[in-house]
């Protein structure tokens, strides 16, 4: 009902506006219809560039005040986020700096310079030192973050072998995700779409004779241990998908036909996060939200309460549910990871015969 | 054929009298004039499909599965009691991205003031070759006839994103739309391409070969700059899209595997074994970055006159801004790879491709700050081109900027595909090419047309967009911060974005706002074609030579001699002439120096 009244209010206001723009235009046929701008368009306007340029503060200010909260640049789970957390502030203060300098030059010179007959404007068409100065001025600054963005990546993106990471495979298919331990040995067993066989619930391909995949366990939620490196290998078996753990800073495509990875050490646990003072505020305030839109959000069957908890999306266009293709993730201690995978299935039995 | 090309070899030919029918002059015309309108009327009518398949998208973010009438009504068996289905959804955000990449910022802005400009302000009689500028429009045309197709076919119009990544466009089992829709969008893209392929050449032939006499490249308009560096950089990627769209067909239909590898859907393993999808990422991203500049050079070529011309100053550093453009065309071929991070691609090329794309942040730096210093100390005419023009480079300011987070291999894991890249993209591409391409029709429709645009109506138009535009895509940049990714149909599966449902229902009001108030200046645009008020020669006192040529219809765009070129196109308000401004055919007095060399 209010997406039809609100779609009745668009069509009358763009009719009104039709209407509107059509008197505006015949009533000025009578006087002054030259198009070319006179002096008073060019004051009118100037002082609407000054206005113009508050406006952009304005919605700058108004969404750090509103919005200010949402970015993910605080409070990372894991070890290589604040570092890239440090970068992506690093970056930011600066884009805003030169934002807001330069947006001011071109709107204030706008107003300042604004056209008056019989002026003329000043012959100065070229100046190689100030030329130089903002390209050098640039070069340099791009330097720095380009070194500085180079070692982040390289750091994330170089996995240390010698660390011994947990290996699991993350599984996509359309519309889920699935995880493969590789148990005791760390090593997954062989797989290939080719040996999926639906019948023997082998959902996953897995070669049932290959030595390392009897340990292997298959899940869909994701355990991980509280600051031991995991390193994912992923398997797509339709179409491109994408691995986004916005949490932990983590994200890759899944490709069908080759093997991706993404490494990682998580260092906050679920429970810990839960209790930290910025996600109690985010959730309360996503609780209340949630009480606002009570009726709906039962109506669609879900919880009316909202815990938090790391999630893992699907963040590349798969497909009609693309929207909601998502794995839990729990990040906890050892002891109770040991826990949770003594009541797991391996492989071998988790097959139908 | 060979009539017409007597007549355009001949410098010195008075008018010519060869008859035209109403077909030959309004819809099988060579005549680069009237080819430019009909690129304009066939982008504006993309265009308004485009927008409005943005509005019906953005609706269904802001009021997820709400039923709404105006789905109903234009969706059919695809809103069932007016709530809109997911499959749409994409489609409808493929279609919009297509139609306004493609049909809209590249046919629409190139193909009407590359084919107006080119000729007029280089002093030619008309495009190297009319008949392949014709062949050019009828194939975007059909292409363009062959999208609008797709929409109606009954799997729907292809969904599978802009950028149709396989294996989800080749395979009908992964998604509807990768049916008969996919196979008319890959024919529209590649008749578009080969329609785009003979724009290009013309224009490059065109600029090299038929200059008037004394207009060498250094005294070239910066327009002319900018088109002909956009058609070399489309000639070397258009083709590649080309290449990928042909092996998509025969992975599609002809069972070949250069994209598919191992796969199992809907119960099956199909057959295919030893292609990757990464190769089609390559392949489309070596057009699809290039493309971006394909879109933003002509605008800022238009810009770059309109912002000199309305300043009454000569152009900031002109050689600085011809040697960005050639920098950035450049570096826009070596850049494709950042688009592809965390593709599966090796880490190091990562690396290659972070160090080049920040690169191009130089040259663009160069262009803002040259357009800054050309507005200081101006008698800036604020008429509703130059707002625009003012508007392109404050949008690709706050654009750009967040291009360098983008590029950034680091930074790009943790905000990829998600909102905070629709917001840069729009901005810095979407927001500045269609800006530039207003101001272009602001300016040149008086050329085009013989008459004025209201300009009441064009402040309007200008300030409601420019406000609605920051108001649409300057939050998203916090929506995406957040993590919220892109092409969700619905966010309300993710209680974690609860906090972003308010913002998006900000954002689709000015969307609407904005949308609708493109009403004006549609009404503005047509009514002006025929009751506007009759144009003067010269209405903005612009130095150009378009602005020297009738505007009556005639084939060979000047009675008598060509004009002929003493200075470059920006000597405005140059000491010693009581104008403030010197056009180009204008010789030079005794003793006065062409001070830009």
């Amino acid at each position: 009902m209010t997406t039809l009244l609100i779609f009745i209010i668009v069509l009358f206001v763009a009719i009104a506006i039709w209407q509107m723009v059509k008197i505006f235009d015949l009533a000025q046929i009578g006087g002054s219809s030259n198009q070319v701008a006179s002096d008073k368009d060019n004051t009118f306007n100037g002082y609407m560039m000054i206005g113009f340029l508050i406006f952009i503060y304005a919605i700058t200010i108004a969404s750090f005040v509103y919005l200010g909260d949402l970015p993910l640049v605080s409070n990372s789970a894991s070890a290589h986020g604040p570092g890239l957390d440090n970068l992506m502030i690093i970056s930011m203060i600066l884009i805003f700096i030169v934002q807001t300098i330069t947006q001011f030059l071109l709107h204030y010179f706008a107003f300042k310079y604004k056209g008056e007959k019989g002026r003329k404007a000043l012959f100065y068409a070229d100046n190689n030192t100030l030329e130089a100065i903002w390209t050098i001025i640039p070069v340099i600054v791009l330097a720095g973050l380009i070194i500085y963005g180079l070692f982040t990546w390289n750091d994330i993106m170089n996995i240390d072998e010698d660390e011994d990471p947990m290996v699991i495979e993350l599984y996509a298919q359309q519309f889920n995700w699935k995880a493969r331990y590789s148990g005791a040995d760390n090593v997954l067993g062989k797989a290939n779409v080719r040996l999926i066989d639906i019948d023997r619930a082998n959902i996953l391909g897995v070669a049932e004779d290959d030595i390392n995949a009897q340990d292997d366990v298959i899940v869909t939620e994701l355990h991980l241990v509280v600051d031991k490196p995991v390193l994912f290998k992923m398997r797509s078996q339709d179409v491109l998908h994408s691995a986004y753990m916005p949490h932990f800073r983590a994200q890759m495509n899944c490709v069908p036909g080759m093997v991706t990875q993404f490494g990682f050490t998580p260092t906050v646990t679920t429970a810990e996060m839960r209790q930290n003072p910025d996600i109690q505020d985010k959730v309360a305030n996503i609780n209340e939200l949630r009480l606002e839109n009570r009726e709906e959000i039962e109506e669609r069957g879900q919880d009316l309460r909202y815990e938090f908890d790391y999630l893992l999306l699907c963040n590349k266009i798969c497909g009609k549910s693309h929207f909601n293709m998502q794995m839990k993730i729990i990040v906890e201690t050892q002891e109770e990871y040991d826990a949770w995978m003594a009541t797991q299935k391996t492989f071998p039995n988790s097959l139908l015969n | 054929m060979s009539a017409t090309a007597e007549i355009h070899d001949h410098d010195d030919h008075d008018v010519h009298h060869h008859k035209e029918t109403f077909v030959t002059k309004y819809i099988f015309s060579q005549d680069h004039k009237m080819i430019a309108k009909q690129y304009l009327i066939t982008g504006t009518i993309m265009g308004v499909i485009g927008v409005l398949m943005s509005l019906m998208f953005r609706m269904q973010i802001a009021w997820p599965e709400k039923p709404n009438v105006l789905f109903e009504a234009l969706l059919g068996k695809w809103a069932p009691e007016g709530v809109m289905d997911a499959d749409i959804y994409l489609a409808l955000v493929t279609i919009h991205g297509t139609i306004m990449v493609f049909f809209v910022l590249t046919a629409g802005l190139s193909g009407t003031f590359s084919n107006l400009l080119i000729p007029l302000q280089i002093g030619a009689r008309d495009m190297a070759s009319g008949f392949l500028n014709m062949i050019s429009y009828w194939l975007f045309f059909l292409s363009s006839v062959i999208m609008v197709i797709s929409l109606f076919v009954e799997a729907g119009p292809a969904a599978a994103g802009w950028t149709i990544y396989p294996p989800l466009s080749a395979l009908p089992m992964a998604q509807g739309g990768s049916g008969m829709g996919m196979t008319l969008w890959l024919v529209s893209m590649a008749i578009f391409i080969a329609s785009s392929l003979l724009g290009s050449l013309n224009y490059i032939v065109t600029v090299i070969n038929l200059r008037t006499k004394g207009m060498s490249m250094t005294r070239l308009p910066l327009t002319i700059w900018a088109f002909f560096v956009t058609a070399i950089i489309g000639v070397i990627s258009f083709p590649v899209l080309l290449s990928a769209a042909l092996l998509l067909i025969m992975d599609r239909s002809f069972g070949t595997s250069f994209f598919l590898s191992d796969i199992f859907i809907q119960g099956e393993v199909l057959h295919y074994q030893g292609g990757s999808p990464v190769l089609f990422e390559h392949l489309f991203w070596f057009l699809g970055h290039p493309e971006v500049y394909i879109v933003l050079l002509p605008a800022l070529g238009i810009t770059s006159e309109i912002i000199a011309t309305n300043s009454r100053k000569p152009i900031f550093g002109y050689r600085a801004m011809v040697a960005s453009i050639l920098a950035i065309a450049f570096l826009s071929t070596i850049v494709w790879g950042h688009h592809m991070f965390i593709s599966g691609m090796n880490p190091f090329l990562g690396s290659v491709f972070t160090f080049t794309t920040l690169l191009i942040a130089i040259p663009s730096a160069v262009k803002a700050f040259n357009y800054i210093t050309t507005l200081w100390k101006g008698n800036l005419q604020l008429n509703p081109a130059m707002l625009f023009s003012i508007g392109l480079v404050s949008t690709f300011i706050t654009g750009g900027l967040t291009g360098i987070i983008l590029g950034d291999s680091a930074l790009d894991i943790n905000v990829h595909d998600t909102y905070f890249v629709v917001a840069h993209f729009h901005l810095v591409m979407g927001i500045s090419a269609l800006y530039g391409m207003f101001a272009g029709i602001y300016h040149w429709f008086p050329r085009m047309f013989g008459r004025m645009l209201n300009k009441n109506l064009g402040y309007l138009h200008f300030w409601v967009t420019a406000i609605c535009a920051y108001g649409v895509f300057f939050p998203m940049h916090f929506i995406g911060m957040a993590g919220l990714p892109r092409r969700y149909y619905t966010n309300s599966n993710f209680p974690l974005f609860d906090d972003t449902a308010d913002a998006n229902v900000v954002i689709t009001m000015f969307a609407l706002i904005g949308g609708v108030f493109q009403l004006v200046f549609l009404y503005n645009f047509f009514r002006s074609i025929f009751y506007g008020k009759k144009a003067e020669q010269n209405p903005w006192r612009s130095n150009t030579l378009e602005w020297t040529a009738p505007v009556k219809h005639m084939h060979g765009n000047w009675p008598g001699k060509i004009p002929h070129v003493y200075r470059w196109s920006y000597d405005y308000s140059k000491p010693g002439h009581d104008e403030d401004f010197v056009p180009q055919n204008v010789p030079m007095k005794e003793g006065e120096e062409e001070l830009h060399h």
